[in-house]
Parts: structure tokens; sequence; C-alpha cells
């Protein structure tokens, strides 16, 4: 059987495989979602903060021996504790000012970063197993899909749905989303605006941070691995619509579909595929596909 | 008389312009990937070679101190290009060493073409250097995509691995290694069942390693270098594709088996031109980078090295820094020292021995970075492009 002149094997793959991609685009869009819609914030570090879960999650395990069921916990906690501290001493002076303040600061940021941990650990990369309990893969009769990538997708659905129901569908959320509307009101009502702010930004830097853990054990932990990864999803983010935590998620699972499939059809062109549908939705609808009309 | 002043005037410019300066230090440039895929495989680390080797001459040549320039092409070959171009106009540059990525490699060439100064490629794979793109003032040093071809591909289609596929970097080396080790596979009775072209640095390889995989070629070949060949190997067993396909490294450095550990690369067969466990100056050199970057050299760092001294010899026996002079000198000296004995052809091709390298089993390896075992040492008259199969105009003469 043949899908539009693809074997059907070869189509059925590529379209897992672009699930498996898609979502970690979900996954660190989403993060990025989450600070642009609560903080007005265009957080550049995403990508330096994505690459420090990794690294955190190598380290661990490298230098003392924790494993890889407990990097999942700690090494989203250190990222998000170090956008706490970000927050505080770099972001929090710049809310009054245009949102391109905070992504030349952040970009600054991912910069240094990025370089310092080049100048450590080199360029090569540091190999990280795939935990004993999920090693090995499923034959799935068109294809081989290793149990990790089943664990991934898994993974980051759950914490993406989770993180839409606590943001859409729940009471914290609600000042959250409240808070950034109208802070002095929020505050009027006794809730602490600007620490809110900050467990926000800790929390989208976590979420990056867990991306990174889930990243080690596929990619060599390498200091440039956020960097590659970073514009794709800002434009994953432009297509979602800025700021709107479903329309990431979604499009980000549907892009790196899109992406696969594209790998299937037309090789070189998917490396700019995801720019060619920004440009066109951008024409079509500014404020992208789930976006509120500005 | 006025005009012939005026004609002097103008032809004493051309001069000062065209070639480097002879007063003054003689500045010896070096442009590579100093942050990206390729920093550790060359890098901020072959720029020290650069400055070793000139140090270790003396810091000086014809009495005039020797000055070493750095800088990063970001794998652009505009960058690379026009940072050549400005220093050869700007700081009189003598001779230029190019790092890393053939894209920026070629450019430079056409560059120091232009200004006729001395242009050693390196860390630079492309044949295409010596060959379609040949100018009388490059010099190909360390290894080149013919040579991997011949050298890696040869020994894998005589152990009966007649069906290929390729996954490629999409730039000028990849092209070149994809093309020529084609040529190689084909010449011994093989044949190719088709490739997957991949950007550079790309951040996925699962969706091409699957179109690999349903074309059922016994060999999947990488032509592709650094970060993306740790990638793409370790999704190709995270895949299971090392069960159904061999797996061949067309260009590897020693970095990257450090990277990936014994674990994922033993037995991996690879063509290199240089390995710092060969023999004793070699381990000297070695010990000596070891101490400093807590990490062994790869062979274009070596090889750096040996191209800057190499280039400083020519100078001092031609007595000038004049590019056509030192050229000149460099094609009819040979060269012997730790990297490689060899001698530099009229294409610019420097002719030196290359190996065939396995990687050993984590039980061989007795001390840290000790990886390959020689299986094989090829003279570079088999390894390199020949002067028949040349098309370089300079051959034909």
């Amino acid at each position: 059987m043949e899908i539009f002149g693809i074997p059907h094997q070869a189509f059925l793959g590529q379209l897992l495989l672009g699930l498996v991609n898609g979502a970690f685009y979900a996954m660190l869009s989403l993060g990025l979602a989450v600070i642009f819609g609560l903080l007005d914030v265009v957080n550049f570090a995403h990508g330096a903060l994505y690459m420090l879960g990794a690294f955190v999650a190598w380290l661990l395990l490298d230098k003392l021996g924790v494993n890889y069921w407990f990097a999942l916990v700690l090494a989203p906690l250190t990222v998000g504790g170090l956008g706490v501290v970000i927050e505080r001493l770099f972001l929090k002076h710049l809310y009054k000012l245009d949102p391109l303040y905070g992504l030349l600061l952040t970009f600054g940021l991912a910069l240094i970063i990025e370089g310092v941990f080049r100048e450590i650990f080199g360029s090569s990369g540091q190999e990280y197993p795939v935990p004993e309990l999920l090693q090995g893969a499923t034959n799935l009769g068109f294809m081989i899909l290793p149990i990790y990538r089943t664990w991934v997708v898994g993974v980051s659905l759950v914490v993406c749905l989770g993180t839409w129901y606590l943001i859409e569908r729940t009471r914290l959320g609600a000042y959250l989303r409240a808070g950034t509307e109208n802070a002095p009101l929020v505050q009027a009502f006794g809730i602490n605006v600007p620490v809110m702010v900050m467990l926000t930004y800790g929390a989208g830097a976590a979420l990056a941070g867990l991306a990174g853990v889930l990243a080690a054990p596929i990619i060599q932990v390498n200091p440039l691995m956020g960097s590659n990864l970073i514009i794709v999803v800002f434009a994953v983010v432009v297509i979602g619509g800025m700021g709107s935590i479903m329309g990431s998620i979604l499009t980000g699972l549907g892009l790196g579909v899109v992406e696969g499939l594209t790998r299937v059809f037309y090789p070189e062109a998917s490396s700019i595929v995801v720019f060619v549908i920004m440009v066109i939705v951008l024409m079509i609808r500014p404020a992208g596909l789930f976006g509120k009309e500005a | 008389m006025k005009l012939n002043a005026l004609v002097a005037a103008l032809a004493f410019g051309f001069a000062a312009a065209a070639s480097a300066q002879t007063t003054g230090p003689v500045k010896i440039g070096f442009i590579t990937d100093m942050s990206s895929l390729y920093a550790d495989i060359d890098g901020p680390a072959g720029g020290e070679m650069v400055k070793w080797a000139a140090q270790d001459f003396g810091g000086k040549v014809l009495g005039r101190p020797i000055e070493v320039l750095t800088a990063d092409h970001q794998n652009k070959a505009d960058v690379a290009s026009s940072k050549a171009r400005e220093w050869m106009d700007k700081e009189s540059l003598a001779m230029l060493v190019g790092g890393t990525n053939s894209g920026t490699g070629l450019a430079m060439a056409k560059v120091a073409e232009e200004k006729k100064r001395a242009f050693f490629a390196i860390g630079a794979g492309s044949a295409r250097l010596t060959n379609e793109a040949c100018s009388p003032y490059t010099v190909h040093y360390a290894y080149d995509t013919v040579s991997l071809a011949k050298v890696a591909g040869t020994a894998l289609v005589k152990e009966g691995n007649k069906n290929w596929y390729f996954l490629t970097a999409d730039y000028a080396f990849g092209h070149s290694l994809e093309g020529d080790a084609a040529t190689v596979v084909k010449a011994n009775g093989g044949t190719v069942a088709g490739s997957a072209r991949h950007p550079l640095n790309a951040s996925d390889f699962s969706a091409f390693l699957l179109q690999a995989q349903s074309s059922k070629a016994q060999i999947l070949a990488l032509a592709n270098a650094g970060g993306d060949f740790t990638n793409a190997m370790k999704a190709a067993k995270e895949f299971g594709i090392n069960k159904s396909m061999k797996l061949a490294g067309l260009l590897v450095f020693i970095n990257d088996v450090h990277s990936l550990g014994l674990a994922n690369t033993e037995g991996l067969q690879l063509a290199d031109s240089w390995y710092w466990n060969q023999d004793d100056a070699s381990r000297k050199f070695a010990k000596r980078f070891f101490d400093k970057y807590k990490r062994m050299p790869s062979s274009i760092q070596a090889a750096d090295y040996s191209a800057t001294t190499t280039y400083l010899k020519a100078v001092q026996a031609a007595g000038s820094t004049d590019s056509d002079k030192v050229m000149a000198k460099l094609k009819s000296t040979k060269v012997d020292d730790f990297y490689n004995k060899g001698q530099i052809r009229a294409d610019g091709r420097m002719i030196h021995d290359m190996y065939l390298f396995q990687v050993k089993s984590a039980k061989e390896s007795t001390t840290p970075w000790d990886y390959y075992k020689t299986v094989a040492k090829i003279p570079g008259e088999q390894a390199f492009t020949t002067v028949a199969e040349s098309k370089c105009a300079l051959l034909k003469k």
C-alpha cells in the first residue's frame, strides 16, 4: 500500500517520529507561551535553560551518580531556581519597559550561559545513557519505536495538559491571569503579585529544564543543543499565537508532524518548512492560529 | 615622462597591494569554527597550535617577529572570506590557515588566489580544493574527501559490503564526500541505493535514519562530521538501525569517539591522517597538548601545528615572504615531521600516508584516549586523487 507514492510504512513511521519531535516543540513552546502570556517577556534564554536541564542531569549522573529518575525532578527544580534568580535580579526591573528589552536581556543571558558551558565542556557533547527501565524498542511492524521515545511523548502530553489545566481551569490560574491583566487590583485583594510573577517565570524555566532532561538520552548533551532548537520553537509560538497555551501545545505537535512529513516528500525543505508556515500564518492571521486578535 | 612616472607609481601600488609586505611582523591568520559543532576538533585549540608552531620556530622568521591572528567564521562562507580579505588588505597577511568547514575553505581559497597569498586548508575536507577549484596558492595539507573515500570506502566494499546508502550533511563537504565515496563504491563493484541529506547541525536524525532503513542497503555511510556524526550514531543505535545495517563513519575524529564512548563505537573503522598514539614524536606532541587541554589532539590540530612549521621553514629557505617564491619552495621540499612525511604536489595536495584505524573495545583500551588500532597504512599515492584522475590544470603542464 502506498500513500502519495510513499510506502505506507515509511509514511506512518515519519508521522510517529514527527509526533515525538512535536512533543519537544510543544513542551518548549508551552514554557515560552506561559512566560509571554503572563509576563509579556519574550524569553530568548529558553534554549539555554533547556540545555542547562540536560547538563544538570548529566552532571548529576556523571559526578554524583544520581540516576535519571531523580534527575527528572532535581534538574527542573535547579533550572527553575535559576529562573527565579534571573527574574529577581534582572527581569523584574524591565516590566515597565518595552518587551524588546526583556528579549534583549534574555538573549544576552543565553549567549553568556552557552559561552560559559562551551568553555568548560567543549562542543563535542557528553553521552547520557537511556535509563535501564526504558531501554529497548517495540517493533510496530512498520517501524521500530524505541521505548524511550514513547515515554517522552507520554510525559510531554501529561505535562502540557497539566499546565494548561492549571492555568485555564484552576483558581491559582485565575489569579495568575487576573494579575497580569490588572496587577494593582489583584494586589488589593491580598494576593502577592510580584511573587506570583516570579514563580511563573521559575515554572516556565523548569519546563525548559524538564525538556532538557528528557532530551539528554536522545541527543548528545551539548552546550549548543538549545540554540539549535530555540528558533524553531519561537516559530511554533508565533504560529500558535503568542501567549495562547493550548495553541502552542497543538501547534507544537502539529508542526512536528508537518516537519516529519516534509522529510519524506522533500527532505531539503524540512529545516525551513516551519518558517514557511510561519510566514503564511502571519500574513493570513497575524495573531497566530489560536491567538486572540490584538 | 610624466606618463612613465604615473605608470611606475601605479605598478608600484599594484605590487604593494598584491604581495605581503616585506618589513614588520610576518602575519599568519587562522580562521575556523571557534564556537559551533566543529569547535572541539579544531577551534581555539587549533589556533593555539598555530601559535605554538610560531613560538617553537623561535617567534621570528627572517628576523621579523611572527604574529598570529585568529577569527571565528561561524560556519559561514561569507564571514570567512570577508575576514580573510580584510586581513590580506589591511594586515598584509602573509599566510592563512583555513579550519573546518569546506564551504568556508573554498571561499577563502578563492580570496587567497585573488590576493596571491599562501592558503593552507587543514580542517576543510572537500577534495575540490585541489581539484576543480585548485589554485596555485592553496595547499591542502591534512586529509580530503577522496582520501577518506578511498581508504575507508575501499576497505568496506572489499569486506563484502556492496550496497550503500548515504546520510549526508547538506553542504559542500557532505556533497564532496558522498560523491567521492560513491565513486569508490562503484569502482569496486558496489552499488548506491540512495541518500538522505540533512541540514548542518541538525537537531534530529530519526526521520532520515528511517528512510535509510527502508532502503535495505547493507551499509549506512555517514557523510557528515562532528556533532552531526555523533548524534546520528546515537539515534541509529536507539532505533536499532545498527542491527539491520552496518554503520560507517566516513569522517570520524577522535573527539567524536571520546564523546560517544567506546561502547557505542567499538569496531568502527575510520580513515585519518594521524593518531596521537602512533609513535614517540606524536605522543610527545600529544602530551604537551593534553597537559593544557585535558584531551588528546585531533589530527587536524596536529596538522595545524605541522602546516605552520612547514610554511615558516619554506619562508626561511626562500628568504622571502613573497607568496610565489614561498609556494615554489613548498612544492619542492619534502615534509618530514611528527605529523607526517610527504610532498606537496603541483596542485597543492600534500601527498602523505593515510591510515585505516579501528576503534578498540573497552577491554582493549588500556590508557585514557587509547582508542585506535591501526588496520592498514595506505601510501599517499593510493590514498589521494591521482594525477590521471585530477581535473586541476596545474597538474597537466
